[in-house]
């Protein structure tokens, strides 16, 4: 088991090199650079201050020493700093991925629990009227996008109805609670979370129906077990195994979805600093952000395979 | 320990000396009405206490149905029982609620089932998985259940009993899961078991044991027993009566000898004809014709008509009921008064002329020292730390015209050593001469020319057919792939392999679905025959299907190998099938060859234990049998081959291993003559008395 995690977290290194050189590329194949988005933004300059920044910035030197003094940074730990206000990268990443995560934590939670949970009623009821209405819920939940299931919680909770706050993360003015912070988190958790929940319950429907049909449930019942013994202790937990690969798949999706949510509804995590720094062609923290999640989604595949050999004892690694 | 006393259920309350379990009438259908499958057709029996009863048919035949129906297992929608009672105990097990019979499932009617592997929970511990029932039926404390489990796995024979309570399925042989599946229906001591063909899915030596464990635990705990079964020769050494069901109905009831000694019902007679026997002197099978029956016709009609030799208009048009025709015998036939008279099989016993034209001594395929490992790995950087050794230093030859059997249990690498053979496995080491070239180290192009020549036929015929293809195609397409012929001739040629294989052009166009198991395996072969190999690799072709269809394609690849002039390398673990269709068989154990001789003197003299051992626990269809004759049960299973014991890698299970048996391995020596030809023996003991 260890040597799999060892020969695993190995193979990810020549993974994310190639993933700096990706990054790398796009960053500087956008249109325009961060000192001409500045210009644009404040009055016209004259070329000799265009050079000048572009000397100070690091940009008039040829694109491979650009790269390899960019790895040398990352090498020691140094994801470098924005052009735009100069701070370290590595903090500006540090201060949002909390907020982040918070939404991208509570939003899977919700969706597995939600999803996982109607799935195997839907199940369990297949061919009945609780089946067909959840399915085609399911359907409906998968087939709106991220982006407009925000706008439309938008308006029907905060500006029709008014019950929940339609952007930031605390009420302005106020001190931080936590109670505030999770009403704001509501509405932003729930647009990322039912799209997710409508594909888990489909996944876990499917996976529960293929169960049902397995000869070791037929033992159960022929042992006279109650159903609610049957269907928790021997059904949910085989037909949970290949939920954890749709699980796993979910994280990087999740990622997109919440840059996208975050800038709706001003949540200030890495998805919002990133669509900023793209605004700004701020590439040291276009490539950090990119950097980051890489690394998450990473971790996030290897904990998605110890999760099967825990939920599932044929499985070993070695 | 637990005593038998102790553990025999206190017989109380026999309500009334009526029978134990008593059904009347009892049909079920699947599906709507007007698309309905009639599964079970007016089916009654009855049970006393302690008695032993089996249930003998082919796939289809409604008996696995009749019990799931029973225990309240089946599936309502779509099942649907549409008459009768089942009395058990006096109460109707079809009229309570499911929560009543659940108080009955498990505690006093347990269930064993036929695929140990897939019937146990994979990921619940089987301490859990015996717990449970004695738990939710008794209320035990967990202790106290452990306790009792711990005995069952006893009796049943698990040892380390305690430390494996906390152990996963997958961590058993199918054997030892099957023991445990045992122990699981039997820890709330039930007064009637019922055993679903729990011994198909294993190797015959584990048949052997488990029928033996059963037959003990009935006797030690008195409890009744209802065994399904397709095979009439497993069920004739240690049940008291048997019912033969077909197409939902059952077609004749008796004492087991009777049964056997004067069976009335056509399809009784033409199972026993089609059963191969491993001492009967004909050469060839007499299968039943016809295809297995549709089922979706109301049963208004006897149902085996359409294959009956003697069926007559009145079959045709009504149904015969169950008829006593002496006390305790019945039989559901229109004509049974009147086919008392006929010989039991028909004339067509004639020894076939055995293919005695060419004589076959120019071998066309020699095999030797093959060995196939396949790498174990671990560790950060992958290496090699050992080999699974499938196939270990394996010689034969296969003369041209003649059918080699290999045969063994599973594991022992005779598929693997076939898969070699085809080129589909690469070999670590040895010589696979074919025609004179050697192909072990061959590239794909010319392993690709070699397959014009050498074609294989599968196990599965379920699995092997694509099902999005139909039959023409999948028949025509090794022709498409070998760029034979035109389109036109490739179409001919599809025709005449339709014909070839017994079935009619109009299969041509239909997919794998639309055909039954025995058809599909006429397709695989036709496949196979499509560019006029010379070499036939039949890896189990027969074991997937019923024994009356497995008769007809025996006699089919007896025929094609006559008529082509073919010869067979014939894979398979059904030594008394082999028997019928070779000329030689090799016996494989654990990745070596044991023994190797003209199929008369393999079965007539086997000198080599693991092949005494391999013949001697083949059921025979003779209730008698049982008792005289001196069954050898190996005991354990077949070792890890990544780990094959030292010496000879049969000396932990042989009854007669010494001290050099552990120690050497042994050289095959030759016990033929010129009469019987060579005859090699791989043991140390062979030919002592």
């Amino acid at each position: 088991m260890l040597s799999y995690l060892l020969r695993k977290l190995l193979l990810g290194v020549p993974v994310l090199f190639g993933v700096t050189i990706i990054v790398f590329a796009i960053a500087h194949a956008m249109p325009g650079d961060a000192v001409l988005a500045m210009i644009t933004a404040e009055a016209p300059s004259s070329e000799e201050l265009i050079a000048m920044r572009r000397g100070e910035l690091g940009l008039d030197q040829p694109l491979y020493i650009q790269y390899l003094n960019w790895i040398g940074q990352i090498l020691h730990g140094n994801l470098g700093r924005s052009f735009v206000n100069g701070r370290s990268v590595a903090a500006i990443i540090g201060e949002r991925l909390p907020m982040t995560l918070e939404l991208m934590g509570v939003a899977l939670l919700a969706a597995f629990v939600i999803g996982t949970t109607l799935g195997v009623i839907s199940a369990l009821r297949q061919y009945r009227l609780t089946d067909y209405s959840l399915t085609l819920g399911g359907f409906v939940g998968v087939s709106i996008p991220d982006f407009f299931m925000g706008l439309l919680l938008v308006y029907v909770f905060a500006l029709e109805l008014r019950w929940l706050p339609s952007s930031g993360i605390s009420t302005a003015g106020e001190s931080f609670s936590l109670a505030d912070n999770l009403r704001h988190l509501v509405l932003p958790a729930a647009a990322l979370a039912l799209f997710r929940a409508a594909i888990f319950m489909r996944y876990a429907r499917a996976g529960m129906l293929e169960v049902l049909n397995q000869s070791y449930m037929r033992t159960a019942r022929a042992k006279g077990l109650k159903p609610s013994t049957i269907v928790l202790r021997h059904g949910l937990r085989n037909a949970l195994i290949p939920l954890v690969t749709v699980f796993g798949l979910a994280l990087p999706t999740l990622f997109g979805g919440s840059v996208v949510i975050e800038t709706i509804f001003q949540w200030p995590g890495i998805g919002l600093m990133f669509i900023d720094a793209v605004v700004n062609r701020d590439s040291p923290v276009i490539m950090g952000y990119v950097l980051i999640t890489a690394i998450i989604v990473m971790l996030a595949n290897l904990a998605t395979d110890l999760a099967y050999s825990v939920l599932d004892p044929r499985v070993s690694y070695d | 320990m637990m005593h038998a006393d102790t553990l025999a259920r206190d017989k109380v309350e026999a309500a009334g000396q009526g029978p134990l379990l008593d059904v009347q009438g009892l049909s079920v259908a699947f599906g709507p009405e007007g698309r309905a499958v009639y599964a079970v057709n007016d089916v009654s029996f009855q049970l006393a206490e302690g008695e032993s009863l089996a249930i003998v048919g082919e796939s289809g035949s409604g008996k696995s149905v009749t019990m799931q129906t029973l225990m309240g297992l089946i599936r309502k929608p779509p099942g649907r029982v549409t008459s009768g009672r089942a009395l058990f105990r006096g109460r109707d097990l079809l009229a309570m609620p499911d929560s009543e019979l659940r108080q009955i499932r498990g505690r006093d009617i347990a269930m064993i089932f036929q695929d140990p592997m897939s019937s146990l929970n994979p990921v619940l511990t089987i301490g859990l998985q015996l717990t449970e029932a004695l738990r939710e039926h008794q209320g035990l404390s967990e202790r106290e259940a452990e306790r009792q489990a711990l005995d069952m796995l006893d009796l049943v024979g698990i040892a380390n009993a305690a430390q494996r309570m906390q152990a996963f399925p997958h961590q058993f042989s199918g054997g030892q899961l099957q023991r445990i599946g045992i122990a699981m229906a039997l820890v709330c001591k039930p007064s009637i078991l019922i055993a679903d063909e729990p011994t198909t899915a294993l190797d015959v030596t584990i048949q052997a044991q488990i029928v033996e464990l059963v037959a003990r635990l009935q006797k030690e705990l008195g409890m009744a027993i209802i065994w399904i079964s397709h095979d009439l020769s497993l069920v004739a050494g240690f049940v008291e009566r048997v019912a033969v069901m077909y197409a939902g109905s059952i077609v004749e009831t008796a004492p087991v000898e009777r049964l056997f000694a004067a069976p009335t019902h056509p399809y009784t007679i033409g199972l026993l004809n089609s059963i191969p026997s491993l001492t009967a002197a004909n050469t060839r099978l007499v299968p039943i014709k016809g295809a297995p029956p549709n089922v979706t016709l109301a049963p208004t009609f006897c149902a085996f008509a359409s294959r009956c030799d003697h069926a007559v208009a009145r079959c045709r048009e009504a149904k015969p009921v169950l008829e006593p025709v002496v006390s305790g015998h019945a039989a559901a036939c229109w004509r049974w008064r009147e086919l008392q008279g006929f010989p039991r099989a028909p004339g067509s016993v004639m020894a076939t002329a055995q293919a005695s034209g060419a004589a076959p001594n120019e071998p066309l395929l020699t095999v030797s020292g093959l060995k196939v490992h396949f790498p174990i790995r671990r560790g950060v950087l992958r290496r090699q730390v050992g080999a699974v050794r499938a196939v270990d230093g394996v010689s034969f030859e296969v003369l041209r015209g003649e059918t080699l059997a290999l045969v063994g249990e599973s594991g022992c690498g005779k598929s693997t050593t076939g898969r070699a053979v085809l080129g589909l496995e690469r070999p670590s080491e040895g010589e696979i001469l074919f025609e004179g070239r050697d192909y072990a180290e061959a590239t794909a192009e010319r392993l690709k020319e070699r397959r014009r020549d050498m074609q294989m036929v599968f196990q599965n015929p379920f699995g092997s057919l694509n099902p999005r293809m139909t039959v023409g195609r999948i028949i025509g397409e090794g022709l498409r792939a070998q760029k034979i012929g035109t389109r036109a001739s490739r179409e001919a040629r599809v025709s005449d392999l339709l014909a070839l294989v017994g079935l009619r052009e109009a299969m041509r166009d239909r997919y794998p679905f639309e055909l039954s198991g025995g058809q599909r395996q006429r397709v695989g072969i036709a496949r196979a025959l499509a560019g006029s190999p010379k070499f036939i690799i039949a890896d189990e072709p027969i074991s997937a299907l019923d024994v009356s269809i497995q008769a007809q394609i025996v006699n089919l690849l007896d025929d094609l190998k006559a008529r082509l002039g073919l010869t067979y390398l014939f894979i398979g673990h059904d030594l008394s099938m082999i028997r019928y269709l070779s000329d030689r068989v090799a016996v494989m154990y654990l990745g070596r060859i044991v023994e190797t001789g003209t199929t008369a003197s393999v079965f007539g003299t086997p000198l080599h234990p693991y092949t005494r051992a391999l013949l001697s626990a083949i059921p025979v269809p003779d209730p008698k049998a049982g008792g005289t004759r001196r069954r050898i049960v190996l005991g354990g299973g077949v070792p890890d081959p990544s780990k094959p014991p030292s010496g000879c890698h049969f000396h932990p299970r042989c009854p007669r291993a010494s001290k050099i048996c552990a120690q050497v391995a042994p050289e095959p020596r030759d016990f033929g003559s010129s009469a019987s030809g060579q005859h090699l023996v791989t043991c140390h003991h062979a030919g002592e008395v």
